[in-house]
């Protein structure tokens, strides 16, 4: 495209009258380019030097090689941490058929589709800290709503955000609830897309609704859920707020095993300010981002349906 | 889709009826928590730390609304999410509508080299912008203040790469019957390209705000003394000040939440389209 777009400059200009002077494209990008190198590109590189140096919160730090690594790869905390973002991520992951589902029900409906948009959309406009902070009352051991709940059922209550065997499921299942309205609506948008024509002619066939689910419906949406699924992977890698704000408080012990990465790397390079360490952490976060983005990709292949 | 009510009205009907139900429901358990968050900050303290609970407030009080509003700056942290919000949003249009007509519509040496290096950055998980990005705002002394808050919001990558894409489904011939009239490259852009990428505009304008006010790690990092708190950050340090006073900690977060749910209500089809265009580029 770049090829045959640049080959006849000269008859270009003329169609066009003057063209413009390449110096325009570049004033014009200038703005968006000197932030991209100055709170980007420029802080990508320091945060990849630090990972490889050893840093005061004051003065010069010192190239110690592969230290921050060897030493991240051996640290208990990392891996626990690790570990909770990893089931943070499969839960989360549980939440995308809930989506696919939910998604095609709103696209049958003849009429209050935007009334359910809506609703189900509430959760990602509220403030995640406010979020955070009612879901916390509802998690509350003592008198929370949902212990509550549970006894009526005889299910004994637990303490859901102080207890640590609890907290990265209880998260976990706010996560669903804040992500699913931005979910259903880049699956609606797929839904559109689908001509109806395929669901007449499967309809003259004799096939019910859930056959047309799974035959029409699944297949020709798959794109759109790889799309969901590959967004909720990177954004629940990176969870931050709700740990932050559900389990921070002076007496709740469960917040030391309930650390996801991000939160791991906030507290070393922003509140114990050894940004060494921190960057080293944000590294492999990018790695770990990147490697479980290249392996979804290679999957598409087995269940996603081009056409 | 009209013969088909026609043969069957009442199966059709039916199934209708269903689906309202299932997805009823299914609101009901999302709406739940707005729900609980709305009665418990109309109770008092000791009856909100009741078990089990009561379900509708027996003695109604908008005492935590008192107490939230006479112990939190409130006005002035909003006002500080505000200018943050409206800095951010103004400066982000501006530059990607900037970089996004030039990577779509101009010709310059190196384009697609320097729009690669954009999409690229979009790959990059935000935390590790970081540590660079407040070194940088330390090192001009911004710290606590607003424009640290909007300024690594005002560039974006993903903005550029929208702006680019609406510049891009615009037919050439409008640009060139501008540039017969004798209008330049700027005049071009600001009087006939812009007005028709306003539908893109707005999505990014909402999606943007929805960002900037929701924000908390970055706030955390750059307001270290607390000058300049936006509301997330106030909120968040309420909690430890208010650990199990459930009802104000419900009603600061009700009066935090409550202007971008109703610029939500208002603006709901851009926030879908926002969402659907960042989401549709895959």
């Amino acid at each position: 495209m770049t090829a045959k777009t640049a080959r006849p400059p000269a008859r270009r200009r003329r169609a066009g009258g003057l063209g413009p002077s390449p110096w325009w494209g570049y004033a014009m990008i200038a703005p968006a380019f000197i932030g991209l190198a100055a709170l980007y590109l420029w802080p990508f590189a320091k945060t990849f030097t630090k990972s490889f140096m050893d840093v005061p919160a004051f003065g010069p730090g010192e190239w110690t090689g592969l230290d921050n690594y060897t030493e991240l790869l051996g640290d208990d905390k990392f891996w626990q941490a690790f570990g909770n973002s990893a089931i943070y991520t499969a839960i989360l992951l549980l939440g995308v058929p809930v989506a696919t589902v939910l998604a095609a029900l709103i696209h049958q409906v003849g009429r209050g589709r935007t009334v359910y948009r809506v609703l189900y959309f509430l959760p990602v406009v509220t403030l995640p800290v406010a979020v955070s902070m009612v879901w916390r009352f509802i998690y509350n051991g003592d008198f929370g709503l949902l212990n509550w709940a549970l006894s009526l059922f005889g299910i004994p209550g637990q303490y859901w955000v102080a207890d640590a065997t609890y907290t990265i499921y209880a998260i976990g299942a706010v996560g669903i609830w804040m992500s699913l309205g931005v979910n259903l609506i880049i699956l609606g948008a797929g839904l559109q897309s689908i001509p109806p024509e395929l669901y007449e002619a499967s309809s003259l066939d004799g096939a019910g609704r859930v056959r047309q689910f799974f035959k029409i419906t699944l297949p020709m949406l798959s794109p759109s859920v790889f799309l969901v699924t590959v967004l909720s992977v990177i954004s629940a890698l990176q969870m931050f707020d709700l740990v932050f704000v559900m389990l921070r408080s002076v007496d709740n012990t469960a917040l030391a095993d309930s650390k996801t990465i991000v939160y791991l790397f906030y507290e070393k390079a922003f509140v114990e300010f050894d940004q060494g360490y921190g960057a080293a952490i944000a590294i492999v976060l990018l790695l770990v981002i990147m490697l479980a983005t290249a392996f979804q990709f290679r999957l598409q292949r087995r269940w996603v349906f081009y056409d | 889709m009209t013969d088909r009510t026609a043969r069957a009205p009442k199966a059709a009907r039916r199934g209708e009826w269903a689906l309202h139900l299932a997805l009823t429901a299914a609101a009901a358990l999302m709406v739940a928590p707005f729900a609980w968050q709305l009665i418990t900050a109309f109770k008092t303290t000791g009856e909100a730390s009741q078990s089990p609970p009561t379900f509708w407030p027996a003695d109604p009080t908008f005492n935590a609304f008192t107490t939230f509003f006479d112990s939190v700056p409130f006005w002035s942290q909003f006002t500080v999410s505000a200018a943050a919000l409206a800095l951010r949003v103004v400066g982000q249009l501006a530059v990607s509508a900037l970089a996004g007509y030039a990577f779509a519509r101009l010709r310059f040496p190196g384009r697609n080299v320097l729009f690669g290096l954009f999409i690229a950055m979009l790959m990059v998980p935000s935390q590790l912008f970081l540590i660079g990005q407040f070194e940088l705002v330390r090192d001009l002394k911004l710290l606590d203040t607003i424009p640290a808050l909007a300024i690594p919001g005002m560039f974006s990558a993903f903005g550029v790469f929208l702006m680019r894409q609406a510049f891009m489904s615009i037919p050439a011939a409008y640009e060139e019957a501008a540039r017969l009239d004798g209008a330049g490259p700027l005049r071009t852009f600001r009087s006939v390209m812009l007005p028709m990428v306003k539908p893109t505009l707005g999505a990014l304008a909402v999606l943007t705000s929805l960002y900037s006010w929701n924000d908390l790690l970055w706030p955390l990092i750059v307001s270290p003394r607390g000058d300049h708190r936006p509301l997330t950050v106030g909120l968040a340090g309420l909690q430890g000040q208010y650990g199990t006073d459930y009802p104000t900690l419900m009603a600061g977060a009700l009066v935090a939440s409550l202007p971008l749910i109703v610029i939500f209500l208002v603006l709901q089809r851009q926030f879908f389209n926002g969402i659907a265009s960042s989401g549709l580029k895959g």
